[in-house]
């Protein structure tokens, strides 16, 4: 039977004999077999290896003094020397500030905030508000950025824009503040856009986990006489201890891999010492002026720094809550 | 104790008005720059100059409107949208449920295989640089499968459908085999009838994701006119005052246009840009509840 095979499998001749309806086919059987289910899914495959492998291959450019016009083999390689030259940049040090600064901020106040709003909308009681609460916090998600940038620019401008005018009429500020054209804003607008943007839609998952928690056990608490805070505090939160974690690993692993179009859409001329990010950074080297050798080294720095934080964060989170994502 | 009861609802009454009081300050703090860009998408354009238009037109017109569907470029990005749109939705939603399918199946040899292959594309891509390189190989730059080719399989959406094709009995699936069914008619005929929840939501995702894209545009159709889409035109637009802000090609025509746009018209253009894919959401929004939180659970 398993003389047509491609590659028989031995391996588990001479230990216990399998129940039968585990016996495994040869490979060559089983696809002919399962001929459907390989050619519903072998067309993806080839699809993901093109697009989604093939690049990390073209990682070998950042070792290269790549040239477009040369084939594979007449490359010149040039060992680390891409690598050299990105850690003498200093320009290099200032984009991995922000790129840091902007991506720790998205991770503080972007993973608190929907918590926080996820549990105090649990709260409401009135459902046609909460509902309407609900619909319209996703709102600014199915916004693109280049609008929400547009967006952000008009409310700060100081010529009518919304916030200067409250600050004045408040006689918080004197002069109308020119929000876009000062650096040390822009990680703050950037983070703000962004909580903004994706509250009420990172907010979906902790809601759906808050209503898998168990009713009585807010009944016990009301009859220890626990208020709404100690409820929040000792059920609530814990309650979804799991399903935040899991989003923070994840988040972490994106950390350095921030992602640049809220960067790319919101920054000007004036602040790019503040908001040009490792991205954006390939982008202008490794596209623009066509150092291709140089970009693919900056790229793979963040692929190679977003997965050992990856790793990390996993790592820590088995250790203390025994969550993982892997 | 009576006392005591009291005092516990009196504090609940409190702490619900609060809560109210906050509730209402976000739905505002969300909605008021909407209302903002609509009020000022219909006032006169001269008049907008002054400033102090906050959720209502101070001189209403229909003329901003007017003036932007005179406007080539603009109703050119709109077609190439909505193809790529409808295009990007059809494929991804295909390739999504029949990888999903197949790796539902516990019988399917090679289902680890492929989960793992399929898993991994979350955690690295080759970044910015080999990718476009990519795309200049396999001759994508200047045409418009690039915007539908690259993304069109994605391991988020595969492992949401995975996860509610779980929820489905097996026995469905092992009558059709009874009746004689292949298993592409089983996912043809019985699977995905019974995915139609799950196969909304994607659809959303993917509609959300192709419609707002623009930076696809950006790097490899910005020089093509004919291809470029709506949020790339909007991009040029808006980005016309801000000094400095580094539009590649500042030559041709749809810039020039956009240099003098006045602010009523750019947020006019905001505003036709954003309306169609708000109008669907709302309906959409019991689907994508449940399948984020089927994403969360198994992604």
């Amino acid at each position: 039977m398993e003389t047509l095979s491609a590659k028989p499998d031995t391996r588990n001749v001479s230990v216990t004999p399998r129940p039968p309806k585990k016996r495994k086919q040869g490979l060559w059987q089983s696809i002919v077999r399962q001929k459907y289910l390989y050619l519903m899914s072998l067309p993806f495959v080839i699809w993901l290896f093109v697009f989604n492998y093939l690049p990390v291959w073209g990682w070998t450019m950042a070792f290269q003094n790549y040239k477009p016009s040369k084939s594979f083999s007449e490359q010149k390689w040039v060992g680390m020397k891409n690598f050299v030259d990105l850690f003498h940049d200093e320009r290099f040090y200032l984009v991995l500030r922000n790129t840091l600064a902007m991506s720790i901020l998205g991770i503080i106040f972007g993973f608190i905030v929907p918590i926080f709003f996820a549990v105090f909308l649990n709260e409401l009681k009135g459902t046609a508000f909460k509902r309407s609460v609900q619909t319209v916090s996703y709102l600014p998600h199915f916004v693109s950025w280049v609008v929400v940038a547009g967006i952000i620019t008009k409310l700060l401008s100081i010529d009518g824009g919304i916030v200067n005018d409250i600050l004045m009429s408040l006689h918080i500020i004197k002069e109308p503040i020119q929000f876009m054209a000062q650096g040390k804003w822009f990680w703050g607008i950037v983070t703000a856009s962004d909580v903004w943007k994706e509250t009420g839609w990172n907010a979906i998952i902790y809601l759906a986990a808050i209503t898998g928690i168990d009713k009585e056990l807010y009944e016990a608490a009301r009859v220890d006489g626990a208020g709404r805070f100690k409820q929040m505090w000792n059920i609530t939160l814990p309650g979804i201890r799991t399903t935040i974690s899991v989003l923070l690993i994840m988040s972490i692993g994106h950390l350095i891999g921030i992602g640049f179009e809220k960067q790319f859409q919101l920054q000007n001329a004036l602040v790019t010492d503040y908001s040009e990010v490792l991205d954006l950074y390939a982008l202008k080297y490794g596209i623009n002026i066509s150092r291709f050798s140089y970009g693919t080294a900056i790229s793979m720095f963040t692929s190679v720094v977003s997965i050992i934080l990856l790793f990390t964060a996993n790592g820590i989170m088995k250790k203390t809550t025994k969550e993982s994502i892997m | 104790m009576a006392a005591k009861a009291f005092n516990a609802t009196r504090s609940e009454k409190i702490f619900d008005i609060c809560n109210i009081i906050l509730m209402a300050i976000i739905l505002i703090i969300t909605l008021y720059p909407f209302l903002n860009v609509l009020a000022i998408s219909f006032n006169d354009s001269k008049d907008t100059v002054r400033g102090g238009i906050y959720i209502w037109p101070r001189e209403f017109t229909w003329e901003n409107y007017k003036t932007i569907f005179g406007y080539t470029g603009l109703l050119q990005g709109f077609k190439i949208t909505m193809f790529r749109t409808i295009a990007g939705t059809i494929l991804g939603l295909i390739s999504s449920s029949m990888l999903a399918y197949t790796l539902s199946r516990p019988d399917f040899r090679s289902r680890k295989f492929v989960s793992t292959f399929l898993a991994l594309t979350m955690y690295f891509s080759g970044g910015l640089v080999p990718t476009y390189m990519l795309m200049r190989h396999l001759d994508l730059i200047g045409t418009f499968w690039i915007y539908i080719l690259p993304g069109a399989v994605s391991a988020f959406n595969v492992f949401i459908i995975r996860s509610f094709i779980d929820g489905l009995p097996y026995a469905l699936q092992e009558s059709g085999k009874l009746d004689g069914a292949n298993d592409f008619m089983i996912y043809y005929k019985i699977i995905l009838p019974l995915c139609k929840p799950v196969l909304a939501t994607i659809a959303l995702f993917l509609a959300v994701g192709q419609w707002n894209s623009w930076f696809d545009t950006y790097l490899y159709n910005g020089n093509k006119p004919h291809l470029t889409t709506l949020q790339y035109e909007l991009m040029k637009v808006l980005a016309s005052t801000n000094q400095g802000s580094a539009m590649a090609n500042a030559n041709d025509l749809a810039n020039q246009m956009a240099q003098v746009s006045p602010e009523s018209i750019k947020m006019a253009i905001t505003i036709v840009v954003t309306v169609p894919i708000l109008v669907v959401y709302p309906f959409l929004q019991r689907y994508f509840v449940s399948g984020m939180t089927l994403g969360a659970v198994k992604a």
